[in-house]
């Protein structure tokens, strides 16, 4: 299973203007595999999503899904192919009910690319949806609207809205920043579940001790480049890691 | 004591928003009233007015089209500052088809309406990425442009324009035939805008990346809504060369332009039947402000920023919020 990486990326780069936000990355997922990426502000992880989903170009440097190039793509169809992602300032439509919220991504190609053009009551579905991440059925939250409801709330519409999509890879940019503990505790059972059910997962953390009681390998970021990958323990233990990122944390 | 407004929904609101069993004839009367309303005016009113307010009435109709297809464009993210384009070329579709070939108007109508969406939607295809005003800078440009241009290469009569179109066979036809458009637009667009297609294109609006993120191609969808609103404004403009039996560089006029935009922020945007109630309330008033001769166009101004400021919502929120509602007083309790 692991000898074919579900996504590939070699030497993605990427400059704004002379800034080299990234440089030279190469790292590969396997499927069912949850990575982790972590890394001071500013060194690049949210650049590396975004060229991955190509809502940014990369300068040069190619991502493969499943064998497949799909740098060049725009990233709608990356979408449809099956890479999710959610952003880490939430987008939520904030004039829509949470569960209206849920109707767009229900209304993409993929859903009718998975369900061969037979789809059922997307309001419905919505609903059900949000039930699984937490929004409570009893207590109607997924009616209220959007810009109405807490950070917890708009974070775990976030995932739903990636969720309804059905895709093999999911990209999470910061889900747990702005979280209580608790309510970090009640995302981590979905994520979960989501790796049962076999998908493939990125998460950019700042949560180290919540990202790596669940996560497989992590590589760490630096200045643009990858300056470690591994398991958890390996990377803490590295010393350029050590130095890089995490000495100037407390321990 | 100190009080407090408190708007409370309505009973039969609440129960009518997911259940359908209503029992009296009051409920389902509250419930039609509303969609009844703009129909029985449509129809009735033609028949009390005398023949200057019947064309009083046309322009209504033209410039609520012209609204709705503002409105239309609006909730998708694109606003437009240039309805005359829409309504200029479908003009002058409808005058050279029938100046050139001879076609009945009512081929030329229909064939307007279609082509003058398609010609609208390429034109403004190059311009489609950009987002806010860069937008409707382009739009407001691109009829003036076509004004020079006709202008300039004297193609379609030049400065004189093309005159002698065939007219509507009767005053009755043209009236019912444009007011019956009006409804038809008004109810079928609303019902579009409110299925799961219309939740698309105001997510654009709302926030055009998460509509990406759902691998949705926004530009796709943008060029929809594009024609519908240029088909919309075509549709009006052919029906107009009829009336006047006449099509020249007016149809550019910056009027067609500011006017809808104009009816829909006084209406309400965002409803498509606000943009159509705005157009009933400002240009009957344009009409009846003639009296004030240059005065006029002050009383109108002064109208329109009284209302702007009083109702931001807009005319239709506000009704719409009256209906659904109501308010009473109540007591702070222990503060």
């Amino acid at each position: 299973m692991t000898d074919a990486p579900i996504l590939k990326v070699v030497d993605l780069s990427k400059l704004f203007g002379g800034v080299r936000a990234l440089h030279r990355v190469n790292f590969s997922l396997n499927p069912g595999e949850l990575m982790g990426v972590i890394g001071p502000n500013g060194s690049g992880k949210t650049t590396l999503v975004n060229l991955i989903t190509r809502f940014v170009k990369p300068t040069s440097g190619t991502v493969f899904f499943k064998g497949k190039k799909i740098s060049h793509l725009p990233p709608y169809k990356i979408v449809r192919l099956g890479i999710a992602r959610t952003f880490q300032m939430v987008k939520p439509f904030y004039n829509l009910p949470a569960y209206k919220n849920m109707i767009i991504p229900l209304y993409s190609p993929r859903m009718k690319q998975l369900a061969s053009g037979r789809y059922g009551d997307r309001d419905a579905v919505a609903l059900d949806l949000l039930e699984e991440v937490g929004f409570e059925r009893d207590a109607f939250v997924a009616y209220k609207v959007a810009g109405a409801l807490p950070q917890g709330y708009l974070k775990r519409l976030e995932l739903a809205k990636a969720i309804a999509l059905d895709p093999d890879i999911f990209i999470l940019d910061e889900l747990f920043s702005g979280l209580s503990l608790a309510e970090v505790a009640t995302i981590v059972p979905i994520i979960e579940k989501l790796r049962m059910a076999g998908k493939s997962i990125i998460m950019i953390e700042h949560r180290l001790k919540e990202l790596f009681r669940i996560a497989d390998r992590v590589i760490v970021m630096n200045f643009g480049e990858k300056i470690a990958d591994g398991l958890a323990a390996e990377v803490m233990a590295s010393e350029a890691v050590k130095s890089a990122y995490l000495g100037t944390e407390a321990d | 004591m100190k009080k407090r407004k408190e708007r409370i929904d309505r009973g039969i609101k609440v129960r009518s928003r997911d259940i359908f069993a209503l029992c009296s004839w009051r409920e389902m009367l509250y419930l039609a009233a509303p969609r009844l309303l703009p129909v029985v005016v449509c129809l009735a009113l033609p028949l009390f007015l005398g023949v200057y307010w019947q064309k009083v009435l046309l322009s209504v109709a033209v410039f609520a089209l012209l609204a709705i297809s503002w409105d239309i464009l609006a909730q998708t993210g694109m606003v437009s500052l240039g309805q005359a384009l829409f309504f200029g070329i479908g003009a002058y579709f409808a005058g050279a088809l029938n100046h050139y070939f001879g076609l009945s108007p009512f081929i030329t109508i229909p064939a307007a309406t279609i082509l003058g969406g398609l010609v609208s939607t390429l034109l403004l295809l190059p311009v489609l990425r950009l987002r806010g005003i860069y937008f409707s800078m382009v739009t407001l440009i691109i009829p003036l442009m076509l004004v020079r241009v006709i202008e300039a290469t004297k193609v379609f009569g030049g400065t004189e324009g093309l005159s002698g179109m065939t007219p509507l066979p009767s005053r009755w036809l043209e009236l019912y035939l444009i007011l019956g458009g009006l409804l038809l637009v008004l109810f079928g667009f609303r019902r579009m805008m409110n299925s799961d297609y219309g939740l698309v294109l105001k997510g654009i609006n709302d926030n055009d990346r998460s509509v990406i993120n759902a691998g949705i191609n926004i530009y796709w969808f943008k060029i929809q809504a594009l024609f519908i609103g240029g088909a919309i404004g075509a549709f009006a403009g052919a029906f107009m060369t009829h009336v006047y039996m006449f099509v020249g560089m007016p149809v550019f006029a910056l009027d067609y332009s500011i006017l809808p935009i104009a009816a829909a922020v006084v209406g309400g945007p965002g409803t498509l039947a606000g943009a159509t109630f705005g157009a009933f309330l400002l240009v009957p008033l344009s009409e009846a402000l003639r009296g004030f001769g240059g005065l006029r166009i002050v009383l109108y101004g002064v109208f329109l920023v009284v209302f702007i400021v009083a109702l931001p919502e807009g005319m239709f929120h506000y009704i719409q919020r009256k209906y659904h509602q109501f308010e009473r007083w109540v007591e702070v309790e222990n503060d």
